[in-house]
């Protein structure tokens, strides 16, 4: 038995046109899948050209999570407590975060040169973070 | 109800990550109420209730936790460690390190290993001293 990629994952996010805005509008992502499934949205996004690693943009609801349950999501997800991370490559770390900057994204992070390379730290519009990063290549 | 809570949140957590972001300038109270959009008064009440600890010391904390990090991962001298951080003068950063992490900055520069490559976002919250644990 050998697991051999992460194909897909999830965060929560409040509003999932809004969502959209960020992740697509912004951030430059595309739609992989857009679903109205009846009993949810199944909303996915993938880095443009690969559409083999999709984040699902998940909204946390009934009957999925009864409605305190939800309630107390959302208090969590919005404080940046729920834990949603995404660690996304660039060619060049540095251009993408003026990029950002100009589009009025959250900065959490500048850009900082670490031993595996260079990356920065944002937040999406809802509490989860994203860490963008030019990588070295692994020894 | 909720909506107004979530917004709250929302708001005190851009006003945590001005901190952390900017922790070397002098950010002050007025400043990050600002970032938040909400009077002085009901920012350090509203930020304690979120965060359960108050904005100053929350702030203090992350300046301690840069320094113990460039203690670590640089040869800078403690002078200039304590500017590099946010602190306005060697006596304030001196004392107020001590009181939080048990040892002057010198002696925990000694005691230390450089710790592995993880993402700076990691680092910061997990290094920034608590008196939770």
């Amino acid at each position: 038995m050998t697991m051999n990629s992460i194909s897909r994952s999830q965060i929560y996010v409040l509003d999932q046109d809004e969502a959209l805005d960020f992740y697509v509008g912004k951030l430059g992502l595309e739609v992989n899948t857009d679903q109205d499934l009846g009993f949810m949205r199944w909303l996915t996004v993938n880095v443009p050209g690969d559409p083999e690693h999709e984040i699902l943009l998940e909204k946390p609801g009934p009957p999925a999570l009864d409605p305190a349950t939800a309630e107390q999501v959302r208090e969590l997800l919005t404080k940046g407590a729920m834990g949603g991370w995404l660690c996304l490559t660039t060619d060049d770390a540095r251009k993408t975060y003026e990029d950002l900057l100009a589009k009025g994204v959250d900065i959490t992070d500048e850009p900082t040169e670490r031993p595996y390379g260079i990356d920065f730290g944002i937040r999406d519009p809802f509490g989860n973070r994203i860490r963008i990063g030019q990588m070295y290549p692994r020894a | 109800m909720s909506r107004a809570v979530e917004e709250s949140n929302r708001a005190m957590l851009r006003a945590r990550d001005a901190m952390d972001r900017s922790y070397a300038e002098p950010l002050d109270v007025p400043a990050l109420a600002r970032i938040a959009h909400v009077s002085e008064a009901h920012f350090i009440r509203t930020f304690r209730a979120t965060f359960g600890e108050t904005p100053h010391r929350y702030l203090q904390r992350r300046r301690v936790e840069r320094a113990m990090y460039l203690l670590v991962q640089t040869d800078q001298p403690v002078t200039e460690v304590c500017y590099a951080v946010g602190f306005g003068s060697l006596g304030t950063f001196s004392r107020t390190f001590r009181e939080i992490v048990g040892e002057s900055p010198s002696d925990y520069r000694k005691r230390q290993a450089a710790a592995a490559g993880v993402p700076s976002c990691f680092t910061k919250a997990w290094m920034r001293p608590s008196s939770a644990g």
